[in-house]
């Protein structure tokens, strides 16, 4: 037997058999065999390397700007350039962080709202009204405080200075919004890691990074997430 | 009265409903949450925050039984 089943022996099934269940396991972990599985330490890791990556590509844009310009100030225009680009590029990282929580087009309708129905059962009331406000749902874990969207989710990492973006969605397309979340609140409820694991990592740093990229709403979620992280 | 519940384009369709005092409803209940399991549905008992468990077999002492589609990376 799978020593990750896990039989709980004081549930019974219709067959008056031990209930199997996969504690802490992810089924969807299969596809990505491959992958090494997040834990607070690989996290703290992956943090790091963005960091050292956005400082990779900022630092020499920006040495090339102050070069040029004071080695011939003809080319100070090739100087501003060089900086826009040491802006822009962490700037283009950070959006693509971001979209991971973009709402797609609503659908709207008798579907929509059963469908939040269901969610609105699975959640307290302060996280029906921070979805009801921003359209993102927060989830406290043991790897931080998730802010889920309907095609991925944000994780505030403990003391609220890091977030991770990552992309993960239900693979039916055509489910309600309120489903998609459900979906991934769900998932995230089995098995943290393994849900981490599963997703895509789109983009890790500061919060206020993220934060300037998202849309109206959903920026509004950011703050209630670092203060939960730090509390 | 306990519910098997399935996430669809509907917002949500509830499969079967059963009691552990009737016999017949357990067999529909069963029955239905196994025909789900082989069209690819994963069944998740949710027990409040940070905590859900994925079952392989009806439990019949959950209120609420929940039928998800696999989730992926985007």
């Amino acid at each position: 037997m799978d020593p990750r089943l896990v039989a709980e022996p004081t549930r019974l099934s219709a067959a008056g058999a031990p209930v199997v269940s996969c504690a802490g396991t992810l089924p969807e972990l299969a596809s990505v065999h491959w992958r090494p599985r997040v834990s607070s330490r690989t996290l703290t890791r992956e943090g790091r390397l963005w960091t050292f990556c956005t400082v990779a590509v900022v630092v020499p844009f920006i040495a090339i700007a102050f070069g040029l310009a004071a080695v011939k100030p003809l080319l100070i225009p090739i100087s501003v350039i060089a900086l826009v680009h040491a802006w822009a590029i962490p700037e283009l990282y950070a959006a693509r962080g971001a979209g991971v929580v973009r709402p797609r087009k609503a659908a709207g309708g008798p579907a929509e709202r059963r469908a939040l129905g269901l969610l609105g059962d699975l959640v307290d009331h302060p996280a029906r009204e921070l979805h009801e406000r921003t359209g993102l749902l927060l989830e406290r874990g043991a790897l931080g405080v998730w802010l889920i969207g309907e095609a991925g989710a944000l994780l505030v990492r403990p003391r609220g200075r890091r977030v991770y973006c990552y992309c993960v969605r239900a693979v039916d397309a055509t489910l309600p919004a309120g489903d998609r979340i459900a979906h991934l609140l769900l998932a995230l409820r089995e098995d943290e890691a393994g849900f981490a694991t599963v997703a895509n990592l789109a983009f890790s740093g500061a919060p206020w990074r993220v934060r300037r990229r998202l849309a109206a709403p959903a920026r509004d979620a950011i703050a209630p997430g670092v203060a939960a992280a730090r509390a | 009265m306990s519910r098997l519940i399935r996430m669809d384009q509907t917002g949500h369709t509830t499969l079967a409903e059963w009691t552990t005092e009737d016999p017949a409803s357990v067999e529909a209940a069963v029955a239905a949450f196994r025909e789900q399991l082989d069209q690819g549905y994963y069944a998740v008992v949710s027990h409040g925050e940070g905590h859900a468990e994925h079952v392989r077999e009806l439990p019949l002492d959950e209120p609420t039984v929940i039928l998800r589609h696999p989730i992926a990376g985007g």
